[in-house]
């Protein structure tokens, strides 16, 4: 008895059930359908109608709107005419694996080809991630309600006030209060009243935002009102200082960015020209290789852990590539300069065209690891991740050379060498096993740096023969042999480059500092910062 | 017996094929002259054009030859040194005695190999896109001229973007310099006033961009939408644009416009970044078109690598070779002066649909397209031309050049450089 009303129960709750869902799902089939048509539209639609239907797109409800709108601006929508259905792409390459863009239902790998791509451009991509953002306003993240402020900021209108005001009296964090308010003053500059804008230029002063600047800079040329023009003018004053200092400030990190580049491509150098006295033209090239070896890493791991561990690798590579070098054609010529700088012109040329017949003439994409990518504040000023990160390289770099040359038994040995050869020799120092340790070290930085350049510029052959004059440049100027002059002679060189390039253009900022070097060292042979003593004369 | 006569008959026949096509190889071939650097700085843009003219001549080949001969391929290596360039062309005219040449990509080379040319009268195809300024009866064009790459890239930029404000960058060389200066007079006569116009200039393989990007994004913010027009050649795009990306610059703020940016050069490049830039060309690999899709399919096969891309310059290649062969089939003869006679007027279909024409300028009719660049490193078409635009010459927005036209069909004029006002034709002068 029990169990058979048990069972009607559960018989009445499983039709229940069977409706509830069955109702579900004609509901989800309509909207499905209604997105269907939509997409296909899409598919059809020129910009203009694009812009409409991705409006009308933003508003519907539907589960896998968030991931259209995340491929649409990607270009990762198709359609495919095999199945007369939109697909969303997972990745970029030639085959792709696709799923169904309304259901999310995986279809396997395609030729990319075969698909047919729904077009945006620009115009559509900033309407894409302008709707995006500005839905992110109420979010818990700080970094989407800035975004939510700053899409606000490009397109402001006075309809969307209302909703700023009311995050305004939430908001916990300053610096978006702040961005907050000057938002509300930008709708405000547009008010018929003149005592309003005069009000509104006066809070907009000193914010560099082009979005702010620029309609500033309109109404302090065109309002009709001529104290609010002064009030924007005043403003604008204000705005120009900040970002003169700005200048200045951006200018002299573009220098020291420069300059320790500039360091280290040339502190390998300053190890094998400086201490060993070996001009090496094929330094270049060792920086090139370390640069490919970057890029091997790359295929083999993560792009963000990738670079760790390319470091090590690259000064490995070129470490032993220079100990061939040296073991088989410099040793043979030490004491006789000219016959080295031949040589190694010729090693130089031969690693190029190796590296032309592996790997092809054609450059190859290294991709910069997330945490290296964008900007970040420093203070006031904005400043490239990148550059940030290649500074600091920099710096680790030549401490580690330092302390490798002052305190280890090897650097000893090499400095022992490099005053009097005879006497260390004299004294049980293994020299030759020494040359060779020495431009092994130098060859192994010239690597590293290798690794820094891949992040900067192109890693293909020519990689190296672009840094080859510069890197000759920064140690002669600095002294040879002395690796504070490299440093100090690299650091200067950026700066005044940067100093003189939007005063003169890069093409004659260039031209200047070489003849101000060219000039120097007829007056001072030696560079900043010349070896005293008895090792000079060797 | 019957089983085994037709074998037999079967493999003397193709004995005998053998030996006739190792006959007909040493004695009667037409050589066809590869004049692209192989090493040096040029060597990353010009050793895929060598590749496309050897994969032309071998489908060539296969179809049976041209007047029944087999085309040979005469490869040289001037590496990316210009005057060896014209060393090259005169050891390929005189001592390997080729009919036709294929070659150059930069314009120095073209100029240090033109008198050789002129002198030994040879024909040189010339596949890029470039300044202009000059027509010679030896050089046929198969590139775009300024009118059909800037000035409608500038018009789609001005009508369509709203753009109102322009940094024209370039490398420091003939190319980007006279293309400003065409640039620069047409924006000018459309009003576009002298503070609204910057321009700069970088040399060679320039890699540090920080602060000119910088200056870019403060020219940028005065409150009129800017965008730059980049003639920056080879190498110095990349930090370029890793530069535009990491300063934040995308292409919805300020966009850039390059002319020697296609798709190979951004397969060296992390192009996420970069979505939304554009670029000019007269073909892009991703348009969908029957000839397109084949040649794509085609460069695969011959190159052995399904990741490789076309380009323009490939594509101005592959007209090119195919005019030569069909004025070749017309006039019955490889002679240059018969082949340079019957070239204008020969049309052979772009990959990109239509139908290229040799102009008596001996530039081409080319459709204009301009693209977005996408994530994966491919070009979306946003505009293109109504028609075919012809190539001209002689610019009509240089005070120098406005009344100079080029004529190779008109037995009256016949002229490179011919002056309509004082209807004088000044020669090989092509200044």
């Amino acid at each position: 008895m029990v169990s058979r009303t048990s069972f009607r129960a559960g018989l009445t709750g499983l039709a229940l059930l069977l409706l509830t869902l069955f109702a579900a799902s004609s509901v989800r089939a309509a909207d499905d359908d209604a997105l269907r048509t939509l997409l296909m539209q899409l598919r059809e639609a020129d910009f203009t109608e694009k812009a409409t239907l991705i409006e009308t797109l933003v508003n519907m409800d539907h589960p896998r709107i968030a991931a259209i709108l995340g491929a649409l601006p990607e270009s990762r929508l198709y359609y495919q005419e095999e199945g007369d259905r939109m697909v969303i792409a997972l990745g970029d390459d030639a085959e792709i694996a696709i799923e169904d863009a309304i259901t999310g239902q995986p279809l396997g790998q395609v030729i990319k080809r075969d698909l047919d791509r729904v077009r945006v451009n620009n115009h559509l991509r900033s309407l894409i991630e302008d709707r995006l953002a500005s839905l992110g306003l109420s979010s818990a993240d700080p970094g989407k309600r800035r975004a939510a402020v700053d899409a606000f900021l490009r397109n402001p209108k006075p309809e969307g006030a209302a909703r700023l005001k009311a995050r305004l009296e939430v908001e916990s964090d300053k610096k978006i209060q702040e961005l907050l308010t000057a938002a509300l003053a930008l709708v405000d500059l547009a008010s018929p009243d003149p005592a309003v804008r005069v009000q509104a230029a006066k809070a907009l002063g000193g914010w560099t935002q082009p979005e702010i600047r620029g309609p500033l800079l309109r109404v302090a040329a065109e309002d009709s009102d001529a104290t609010v023009r002064e009030a924007a003018k005043a403003a604008l004053a204000k705005t120009e200082f900040r970002l003169q200092m700005l200048g200045w400030a951006e200018t002299l990190f573009f220098g020291l960015s420069l300059g320790s580049v500039l360091i280290l491509a040339a502190i390998g150098l300053a190890v094998t020209f400086g201490v060993m006295g070996v001009i090496n033209m094929a330094h270049g090239e060792l920086m090139m290789l370390g640069a490919y070896t970057t890029w091997l890493t790359q295929q083999y791991l993560p792009v963000n852990w990738s670079l760790p561990v390319a470091v090590p690798l690259a000064f490995l590579v070129a470490a032993l590539v220079g100990i061939a070098i040296e073991r088989s054609v410099i040793r043979f010529l030490y004491g006789r300069p000219l016959e080295t700088l031949l040589a190694t012109f010729g090693i130089s040329l031969i690693l190029q065209q190796l590296v032309r017949s592996i790997f092809s003439p054609l450059n190859r994409s290294v991709a910069t690891p997330d945490w290296m990518s964008g900007t970040i504040l420093l203070g006031p000023l904005e400043v490239t991740l990148n550059r940030l990160v290649i500074i600091g390289f920099c710096i680790a770099v030549f401490a580690l050379l330092w302390l490798a040359l002052q305190r280890t038994r090897l650097g000893l040995e090499v400095r022992a060498v490099a005053q009097n050869r005879a006497m260390a020799k004299a004294m049980g120092v293994r020299s030759a096993r020494v040359d060779a340790l020495t431009f092994g070290l130098g060859s192994g930085i010239a690597g590293v740096a290798g690794v820094a350049l891949s992040q900067l510029t192109n890693v293909g052959p020519n990689l190296g023969q672009n840094y080859i004059v510069d890197s000759f440049m920064v140690v002669v100027f600095g002294g040879v042999g002395n690796l504070w002059g490299t440093m100090v002679a690299g650091l200067s060189l950026g700066v005044a480059n940067k100093l003189l390039e939007p005063w003169s253009g890069a093409v004659l900022a260039k031209i200047l500092v070489l003849v101000f070097l060219i000039l120097f060292i007829q007056k001072r042979p030696r560079g900043l910062f010349p070896q005293r003593g008895r090792a000079a004369e060797v | 017996m019957t089983k085994i006569m037709p074998k037999l008959s079967h493999w003397l026949l193709a004995g005998a094929l053998a030996l006739g096509t190792t006959l007909a190889h040493a004695a009667d071939t037409i050589k066809v002259g590869v004049l692209h650097s192989l090493s040096g700085t040029m060597a990353i843009s010009e050793t895929t054009l060598k590749d496309t003219v050897l994969m032309l001549i071998d489908e060539q080949n296969k179809k049976g030859g041209l007047l029944g001969k087999k085309l040979e391929a005469v490869v040289v290596d001037p590496a990316s040194n210009w005057p060896l360039f014209a060393e090259k062309a005169r050891e390929l005219l005189q001592k390997d005695k080729v009919a036709v040449v294929f070659g150059c990509w930069t314009s120095v080379s073209r100029k240090s190999v033109l008198p050789v040319f002129e002198e030994l009268n040879g024909i040189l195809f010339y596949p890029v896109q470039y300044e202009g300024e000059e027509s010679s009866r030896n050089v046929f064009y198969t590139g775009a001229a300024p009118n059909q790459q800037a000035i409608p890239a500038v018009d789609y930029l001005m009508k369509d973007l709203g753009v109102e404000r322009w940094v024209l960058a370039g490398t420091d060389y003939v190319y980007p310099r006279t293309t400003n200066k065409i640039l620069e007079a047409y924006l000018k006569s459309k009003g576009v006033k002298e503070e609204d116009i910057m321009i700069n200039y970088t040399p060679f393989g320039h890699s540090d961009w920080q602060s000119i990007v910088a200056d870019i994004k403060k020219f940028g913010t005065a409150g009129k939408k800017t965008a730059v027009v980049s003639t920056i050649n080879g190498d110095a795009n990349v930090p370029f644009y890793k530069e535009l990306g990491n300063q934040g610059i995308s292409a919805t703020d300020i966009p850039v416009v390059a002319f020697s940016v296609g798709e190979e050069e951004l397969s060296g490049i992390d192009t996420k970044p970069l979505v939304g830039h554009l670029a000019a060309w007269n073909y892009f690999m991703s348009i969908k078109d029957k000839a397109n899709d084949a040649f794509i399919k085609q460069w695969h096969t011959f190159i052995k690598d399904k990741k490789r891309v076309t380009n323009d310059p490939m594509e101005a290649t592959y007209i090119g070779f195919n005019m030569w062969v069909k004025a070749v089939e017309k006039a019955k003869s490889t002679d240059p002066n018969k082949v340079i006679d019957t070239m204008v007027g020969i049309e052979y279909p772009n990959l990109t649909g239509g139908m290229a024409k040799m102009l008596p300028n001996h530039h081409l009719t080319k459709p204009v397209f301009i693209g977005e660049i996408q994530a994966d490193g491919q070009f979306d078409v946003v505009w293109k031309t109504k028609g075919l635009v012809p190539g001209d010459a002689w610019s009509d927005y240089l005070p120098g050049s406005k009344d100079i036209t080029a004529d190779w069909a008109d037995p009256k004029i016949k002229c490179g450089n011919y002056n309509t006002v004082t209807k004088k034709c000044s020669g090989q002068n092509y200044q």
